[in-house]
Formats: structure tokens, C-alpha cells, sequence
């Protein structure tokens, strides 16, 4: 059964039509890719999809469970967690109190602040710091860390890469790489294409607001890809 | 002179006490609760009805109203400030300050005008003392009442710093929307600290009726007297808000030891200086307002 079932959403920011009768699948324990340029619309789906976002219409499924309805912090104890575009950390709690935050909801599952630092070894030095002191690297971290700690069965990843450092980033993706062979269901919104195709099993391509292409990252030519990302082939139709 | 100043510091216990509710309402929810010092009046008479009426002594009767207090704060929040903040920054504070007047003439209303003391049921307690050396006496309800504002403090310090749910009123008044999204139920959260805040205005209507006498009308100063000890402290802090109440209170003592008209003069005065003081070291009313909110 798929994890997390998208049935022709619609997302408006004021009169923006954000995102346009976007359906998908995630399968449990995949990891797909959602990817697109700037303004596609992936961070919207990616909040809707958490709680933070009224869809206009659609459906969205949990489990085979309809949760179109249900607030955010109600989600996060069903086992969504989202790791928000900007991190949005709590700057005037420290680095533990963030971790600590995170485990509120109470669902049951192996995450604690020590198994977050086995991951992240980098906030071991850092744990009773405030996190607006941190490196960008370390919010990173501790952001990733406080959706862990609520034991999610589906991790929603938005930019984890934005704004850090390459080495930042090959340490952060080593981190997440075990994670995503434990079988958490992953969704991850991604600039870094070839990143993105590296881990996902599985790729969708927004833009504008609709999904242009979809399909498993090992038969789907790079090129394809990267047309279906800038809109080159609907360009060239149009022209 | 050493006389005058233990008393004011006493005194700046009290107004510790009274502010400790303003300011952990302010720091923690960006609302300032007009109806603050109304509210420790309803506590007051609350107390009163129960000594009155059931004989209940107001230490027992403490065990009624603040679970009556808190219930109050947490519909005030779902009902009232909630709504308001909605519509805007200003709209909590016209609402707490219409509330406010519902409060006094509500009282007034149900109590008629005569003023009313909690001091006839508290035994010899009113008037009991302690000798300091050097033959200095302080009231025993003065240092008790110290001592409460002091455990107040810390408790809701050690409250928000050290338990989950501290943890996650912290969280919701940073960032109640992050808040939503790591599992926080933030109108919950905000309504446990709303709550919270006005258990701790019953203990200040417990104070202000046992210390000295009040009316329907009396909680427009209990709210000037903590606002202005908020300030003066700076809002949001433990020991400042300690010091905010024992500075106006030492301004007071020593205000009235000068004339008789000195009590509230010096009061304000120094509210007055240390505010502008403050905006003078932020640099300018606008910058000093940004970094409030």
C-alpha cells in the first residue's frame, strides 16, 4: 500500500494558483525526489502535505487514511514530519530544547537526543548552545534531528541542502543516507538534480504548479529530466 | 532608614507578585492583559465571598479560585485573546481593557462601593510580626508574601525552562506556526499559559486582600503598579521583574517618607525615568518599540 496518496490537490496562495490537480504516490519506504524550478510550487505541496497549508481541493492520504482535514501538530503523531525550507528553528531555545521539542508528540519509535547525535556527531559539541549561534550546516542538522525525534514514518525534506557548504552537504546526505535505508518513507524537495537523482528511487517533476513527468530515477534519462525541469519541451511545442 | 527601606522592599514583593502575571503573559503570549488587575480584584473578592458566606479561611479558598482562576485564563485565551489576535496587535488589548471594565462594575454591581479586606480571616496574621535586629519589626504576611513572589518567579522559570510543556509555550510564542509542524497543539499551548498566568493573579488577589483593603474599582492600580514594575525590570525576566517590583516600591516608601503626597509621585517618577531612559539607550522610540515586539 502507498504511504502517502496526493489525489488532485489544489493550493492557492491568495489569488496565486500555487499548485494545479497535482495527484501522486509514495510508496512505503521509498524515497522520491520532487523537483522543479523556483516557484513550482513544491515548497506549497510539501506544507499541505505537513498541515500548514488549506488545499483548495483534493484529497491527501496517509496510510489510506483521508487527512485532508487534519491540523498540523495532529499529523506529526500520525507520523508526518516536516523538515521546513529555512529551517525554521526555535533560535532562542538550544540545540537540545529544539531536539526536545520535537519529541511533544509523543509517538513511540527508536529516536532520542543520542541516537540524533550518533547521526549528527557535529551537534555533540553544540547541545547546549542556542541554535542562532549555529553554523548553517548545524541548524541543518538539528532541524533534520527535531523531525526525527517525532519518529516519523514519512519525512518531508524541503532545500536540506540550501545554503551549506559542499562539504555540509556531502556530510549531511552520508547522514541521511542510512536513514533512508531503514525504511522511513521519504519525500524530498531538492534544487540539486543530480543529488536528488542520486538517492531518490523514484522522481517527480513540477512545474508551474503541475506535475510534467514522473517515474523511477533508474530508467528515466537525465535528459528528460532536465527538459521536463525548465519546460524546454513545452517551450518548443508553444513556439 | 533602614526601617523604610526593608518595608519598601517588602512592599516591592507584592508588586513583584502582581507583575509576575503581566509580564509572564506578555513575554510568553505578546499580550498585554489589561484586565490583569481587575482579575486579581475578582480573586480578592472570590476569597472574600467564600471567607465571608462558608467560612472558608482564604488559604483553603486559595484551592477553589486559582483552579477557578486558571479556567478563567484558559476560556479567556479560547474565547477572547485568541479571537483578537486574529484581527490584529491592538485588538487583545482593547479586548482585555473592555474586559476590565465588564470586571469593576460587575463587581460593583454584585459588592456595592465599601471597601473590603481578606484581613479578618486570616487570624492574628494581619498584624503578626518579626523582631529584626535592631529593633526593626516586618510584618509576617509582608515576608510571607515576599517569599511567595519569589517562588512564583523561579517556578514559572524553572517551569518554561525544564518541562515539556514550558517547553512548548516557548516554542508557540516564538514560532507558533513551526510550532504546529513538530507537534505542538499551539492554541492548546497558549491556552495552558493563559492559564497559568491567572493562577498566578489569584495568588496576587489572595495578596491584595490580605495586606491591606480594596474595592470594585481597585484594579486599575494593582494593573499601573505592575506594568510598572514590568517595566522598570524589563518584561520577561525572573529577577528583573523582582527588582521592577522592589525599585517602585523603594520609590514609593521613600517618595512618602518625603510628603505624604511622595507615595505615587516617586512611583511614576521613576517608571517614568527608567522608561525613557531605556528608549534613550535603544536609540529612539521606534527602535525601542521593534525590539519590545
Amino acid at each position: 500500500m502507498s504511504a502517502l496518496t496526493v489525489k488532485s490537490l489544489d493550493l492557492h496562495h491568495g489569488l496565486l494558483h500555487a499548485v494545479r490537480e497535482v495527484s501522486f504516490e509514495v510508496a512505503s519506504g521509498e524515497v522520491l525526489a520532487l523537483v522543479g524550478a523556483n516557484g513550482a510550487g513544491k515548497t506549497t505541496l510539501l506544507r499541505a502535505i505537513a498541515g500548514a497549508h488549506r488545499p483548495t481541493a483534493g484529497r491527501i492520504e496517509l496510510d489510506g487514511q483521508d487527512i485532508t482535514q487534519v491540523p498540523a501538530h495532529r499529523r506529526v503523531a500520525m507520523g508526518i514530519a516536516l523538515v521546513p525550507e529555512g529551517r525554521r528553528l526555535f533560535t532562542q531555545m538550544t540545540v537540545e530544547e529544539n531536539l526536545l521539542v520535537g519529541r511533544l508528540a509523543g509517538r513511540k519509535g527508536p529516536w532520542t537526543v543520542r541516537k540524533v547525535l550518533e547521526t549528527f556527531p557535529n551537534l555533540e559539541a553544540r547541545l547546549k548552545a542556542r541554535t542562532g549561534t549555529l553554523s548553517g550546516g548545524e541548524q541543518q542538522a538539528t532541524a533534520i534531528g527535531r523531525a526525527l525525534m517525532s519518529n516519523p514514518s514519512l519525512l518531508l525534506l524541503d532545500e536540506v541542502s540550501l545554503g551549506l557548504s559542499p562539504i555540509a552537504i556531502e556530510r549531511l546526505y552520508d547522514s541521511l543516507k542510512g536513514l533512508m535505508q531503514s525504511g522511513t518513507t521519504v519525500l524530498l524537495v531538492e534544487q540539486d538534480l543530480s543529488r536528488a537523482l542520486g538517492v531518490a528511487q523514484r522522481v517527480v517533476c513540477m512545474l508551474e504548479g503541475r506535475v510534467v513527468l514522473e517515474g523511477p530515477t533508474a530508467s528515466l534519462p537525465r535528459e528528460a529530466v532536465t527538459e521536463a525541469y525548465f519546460g524546454v519541451g513545452r517551450e518548443r511545442a508553444m513556439a | 532608614m533602614i526601617n523604610t527601606i526593608i518595608q519598601g522592599v517588602l512592599l516591592g514583593g507584592y508588586y513583584a507578585l502582581i507583575a509576575a502575571g503581566l509580564s509572564f503573559m506578555f513575554s510568553v503570549m505578546r499580550i498585554i492583559n489589561l484586565a490583569h488587575g481587575s482579575l486579581a480584584v475578582l480573586a480578592a473578592y472570590a476569597l472574600l465571598v467564600l471567607a465571608q458566606n462558608y467560612g472558608i479561611s482564604p488559604f483553603l479558598g486559595l484551592l477553589v479560585v486559582l483552579p477557578l482562576m486558571a479556567v478563567i485564563g484558559f476560556l479567556l485565551q479560547r474565547f477572547v485573546l485568541d479571537r483578537a489576535l486574529r484581527a490584529g496587535e491592538l485588538v487583545p488589548i482593547l479586548a482585555t481593557f473592555g474586559l476590565s471594565i465588564v470586571i469593576d462594575n460587575a463587581l460593583f454591581t454584585g459588592f456595592g462601593a465599601n471597601t473590603r479586606s481578606l484581613s479578618n480571616y486570616i487570624g492574628t496574621l494581619s498584624y503578626d510580626s518579626i523582631e529584626l535586629p535592631g529593633g526593626i519589626y516586618v510584618g509576617e504576611l509582608s515576608v510571607g508574601i515576599f517569599a511567595l513572589a519569589i517562588i512564583v518567579l523561579v517556578g514559572l522559570q524553572l517551569f518554561l525552562s525544564f518541562t515539556p510543556y514550558g517547553r512548548a509555550i516557548r516554542a508557540t510564542s516564538e514560532d507558533p506556526d513551526t510550532a504546529g509542524l513538530v507537534g505542538i497543539n499551539a492554541r492548546m499551548a497558549t491556552a495552558v499559559a493563559s492559564a497559568i498566568a491567572l493562577a498566578t493573579v489569584g495568588l496576587a488577589g489572595a495578596a491584595l486582600g490580605m495586606r491591606g483593603t480594596f474595592d470594585a474599582y481597585s484594579g486599575a492600580a494593582q494593573l499601573l503598579f505592575a506594568f510598572e514594575a514590568a517595566v522598570i525590570g524589563g518584561a520577561g525576566s525572573v529577577w528583573g521583574t523582582l527588582l521592577g517590583g522592589i525599585v517602585l516600591a523603594l520609590a514609593q516608601t521613600l517618595g512618602a517618607k518625603v510628603s505624604p503626597l511622595g507615595f505615587l509621585i516617586a512611583g511614576h517618577g521613576v517608571f517614568l525615568v527608567v522608561l525613557f531612559v531605556r528608549i534613550w539607550l535603544a536609540g529612539g522610540v521606534r527602535p525601542f518599540l521593534r525590539g519590545r515586539t
